[in-house]
């Protein structure tokens, strides 16, 4: 018997991927032409701007995890490394001095020379990372300070006076980049363009939302963890464009159809997890598995929130004014985004219920401080807070040398017999 | 000056300098700035004052001294981190360890902490400090978009919140009076600074690096007027100073703007180098002139921190393109070589190393690449390595 939805179900990924390719053979054939792009991030990366003026938007933070999801990355950290970039240091800047010095030759296409980079200060190491570009190709590199929660729990919205200063700055400084963009690719700023391209997003952003609510049902519709990284992926590089729009208008849909149908990512659902920080990509997929082998579904992630760049934040962008309306979004979702990293144990205090999750999984990577450096602490709080279960691994995002899948299958082990034992106990 | 000497019509917090001479002094200044038990932080609270520790690298200080507090600059700490150790992850620098470790085992008892967002290990330190401690603490932006029109009105908006915190904090509301008298007040104690910056760089042989560490670094725990004090009666000894000028490498150290080396570190190369400019705790030199002291305060501490000042791997500024400003450093010094240090696991610091090596290179100046940690106690194989490195140059010379 078909199940229900049939040409729907899956179709999220299938089209994901396509999408997905598409940008890159772009990217590619914009190499070709010799044409520049604009380098961006996923946290603030103000792609509605950009595109706005015709710019390929290229966002090295995914090629560089790309290099490590196709088992690459080692080659690209050793040929850094003996430029003099240290073991220490983040392995997707190292990734990217390679790809740069090989003439943007990556396993997805070859990527386009930068022609200015765009960058906020959501992550300190996208400002050193602008500075290797600055130096090896004389591009504007546009620094956008976004000013984040001065402290856990601060309290910000827009009308509030902090608010409207810290917007009246971010205002101030896209004006700036607008020029810089004018100065870049010698055409006058279309705000009707940017209305448009805004328009776009906010369709994207209001399916996305519809989609990461869908797995509150049980069983999740979607694995946060793997299928949550390809929809990111679309969300990144597509965002405001129509494709991006009906992607995820379609992806809601998809969703939804298999929440109300009970189709879950998982046959057997036994366990709700929740994972903290980036993903393993040296064992991607094998990483994953370690738990969906013991029945345990990633439901939700801090990833999804900030790799989004904050998308999960309740707002849409002011067509009205439109500039004003992209710095009104942009610090309230660089500052979700921003949050949902240094003060996780909060955000998890919300995934966790409206999530219905069993346990928490963190996962500190050597490569990546801003994501990694408070985690141990932040569960140590949750913990005193809430009784929920939790397991504290470390390897990393690029670095295959100190990912040891051994020593993290018997971690996972000990983590799911805790989860079945306390199961248990509360069933006693 | 005589011991139990005044400074400012009060009791100082610290005497232990007083009445002594030039070396007297100089390892008073050492052992305080060993001491773990932080007695000037101590004796300032058990008069009833109140402490607000910022982190490195650059604060305004003369918003929490007007408003009557203590600013205590936290700068990592000689001492093992045992609690802290649990507080972070495995690849993080040991500064945000030990100066965490400060607060939890309770030797440095604050009632605010301040630290900007300097980098990525950095910017996670409000949160972990905030869930383990019940006073305030915040992250103070600022901008990284030095050049923006925008960035000096943001940033005297941000000091005003400041003020207004530390008030709550002071029971005390900085106006516009005690403000320009603070601004006067660390105007002085930069000029004190630079001139013991000039006198390293211009008769070298006069003050180790290490010596005038040590006399800038105990400003991060005094009160000003006495750390102004200190250094207007040990200036004049200096310059008298019995030394004779020995056969050392003229060098530039980088890498101490945040984590510091420690001070046996310092002493080895100064066995083999006048180190004539560095980056240590550049924070305290960040402002580089006279902050104006009439019209609005705050206006001016923003424009000075933007327009005036100094330079580091955690501020970007494309008026300020770090090797060229290094090499700025190496000419206006006269430097023969310079010593590319970096903390382990500090980001910033290593990914410049790269970019300094590379400009150096070019220009044909010597270097020399380390890594450093505050709490390292092993110095054979880097003394060993720095006097080769000294030993190659002085004989191609």
């Amino acid at each position: 018997m078909p199940e229900p939805g049939g040409e729907v179900v899956g179709r999220g990924l299938r089209q994901g991927g396509d999408l997905l390719r598409g940008w890159f053979a772009e990217l590619t054939a914009a190499a070709e032409r010799g044409e520049g792009a604009a380098y961006v991030f996923v946290m603030g990366s103000l792609v509605e701007l950009l595109r706005s003026f015709d710019l390929p938007v290229v966002f090295p933070e995914i090629n560089s995890l790309q290099t490590a999801v196709k088992r690459v990355a080692a080659s690209h950290l050793n040929e850094a490394e003996e430029l003099g970039y240290s073991p220490d240091i983040c392995g997707y800047v190292k990734a990217d001095v390679a790809t740069q010095r090989r003439g943007g030759e990556h396993p997805m296409g070859r990527i386009p020379r930068p022609a200015l980079a765009v960058l906020t200060t959501a992550c300190n190491t996208y400002i050193k990372w602008g500075e290797i570009w600055e130096r090896t190709y004389r591009v504007p590199v546009a620094v956008i300070d976004v000013p984040g929660s001065r402290r856990a729990g601060d309290a910000f919205a827009p009308g509030d006076g902090d608010f409207e200063r810290d917007c009246f700055y971010v205002a101030g400084q896209l004006r700036e980049l607008v020029r810089t963009c004018e100065s870049v690719t010698g055409r006058r700023f279309d705000v009707d363009r940017l209305r448009e391209n805004l328009a776009w997003s906010n369709a994207a952003l209001a399916g996305w939302r519809r989609a990461l609510a869908a797995n509150r049902a049980a069983p999740a519709p979607f694995n946060a963890l793997i299928d949550g990284t390809v929809y990111l992926g679309v969300l990144n590089g597509l965002r405001g464009t129509p494709a991006g729009a009906v992607f995820f208008s379609d992806l809601a849909e998809e969703m939804e159809l298999k929440a109300a149908s009970g189709l879950g990512t998982l046959h057997d659902e036994l366990w709700r997890l929740l994972f903290v920080g980036v993903p393993c990509y040296p064992i991607f997929r094998r990483f994953n598995e370690l738990f969906t082998e013991r029945g345990g579904v990633f439901v939700g992630s801090t990833y999804l929130w900030f790799a989004s760049g904050g998308a999960q934040a309740p707002f849409s962008y002011d067509l009205e004014d439109p500039l004003r309306g992209l710095a009104t979004g942009l610090l309230l979702s660089v500052r979700a985004a921003v949050d949902s990293m240094l003060f996780h144990d909060r955000a998890l205090d919300e995934l966790l219920d409206g999530l219905r999750a069993d346990g928490v999984v963190f996962h500190a990577v050597k490569s990546c401080r801003t994501t990694s450096a408070g985690l141990a602490d932040g569960r140590r709080a949750l913990l005193e807070r809430r009784e929920v279960a939790s397991l504290l691994l470390e390897s990393d995002m690029m670095d295959q040398r100190v990912v040891s899948e051994a020593q993290l299958k018997n971690r996972v082990d000990a983590f799911f017999e805790g989860l079945a034992a306390r199961r248990a106990g509360a069933l006693a | 000056m005589t011991p139990g000497l005044r400074v400012e019509g009060r009791e100082p917090v610290w005497s232990g300098w007083q009445g002594k001479p030039l070396g007297g002094l100089l390892e008073a200044c050492r052992e305080l700035l060993e001491d773990t038990a932080y007695p000037t932080v101590a004796a300032w609270r058990e008069r009833g004052g109140k402490v607000v520790g910022h982190f490195q690298v650059y604060f305004p200080e003369e918003i929490a001294h007007a408003a009557g507090l203590l600013p205590f600059k936290v700068r990592g700490a000689p001492l093992e981190p045992r609690q802290a150790e649990s507080r972070f992850g495995s690849y993080l620098c040991s500064i945000l360890k030990t100066s965490l470790e400060l607060a939890l085992d309770g030797r440095v008892e604050l009632d605010a902490f301040v630290a900007p967002p300097i980098c990525d290990a950095a910017r996670n330190l409000v949160a972990v400090w905030g869930r383990n401690v019940a006073y305030p603490c915040r992250l103070l932006v600022l901008p990284q978009n030095a050049g923006s029109i925008h960035a000096a009105d943001f940033l005297r908006d941000e000091y005003e919140r400041l003020r207004g915190e530390l008030a709550a904090i002071g029971g005390r509301r900085a106006g516009a009076a005690e403000l320009r008298a603070s601004v006067a007040l660390f105007n002085e104690n930069r000029r004190l600074l630079r001139r013991l910056q000039d006198l390293k760089r211009e008769r070298p042989w006069l003050l180790a690096v290490d010596e005038a560490y040590a006399l800038a670094a105990v400003g991060g725990m005094l009160p000003r007027e006495e750390h102004n004090a200190l250094l207007a009666a040990a200036l004049p000894l200096l310059a008298e100073r019995p030394a004779r000028r020995q056969d050392k490498v003229r060098a530039v150290f980088v890498g101490g703007f945040c984590e510091q080396p420690p001070l046996d570190l310092l002493q080895l190369v100064a066995r083999t180098c006048y180190v004539v400019e560095d980056d240590l705790l550049i924070g305290l030199r960040w402002l580089e002139e006279d902050v104006a002291a009439d019209g609005d305060p705050l206006a001016a501490l923003a424009r000075a921190y933007l327009e005036r000042s100094a330079w580091s791997p955690v501020q970007h500024d494309p008026r300020k393109p770090k090797e060229r400003m290094l090499r700025a450093w190496v000419e206006r010094s006269g430097a023969e070589a310079v010593i590319l240090a970096a903390a382990k696991m500090c980001e910033p610091g290593l990914e410049d190393q790269v970019a300094f090596a590379a400009a150096l290179e070019e220009a044909g100046v010597p270097f020399f690449v380390s890594e450093f940690e505050e709490n390292m106690s092993s110095f054979d194989h880097l003394g060993l390595q720095l006097e080769t490195f000294v030993e190659n140059l002085l004989f191609d010379a």
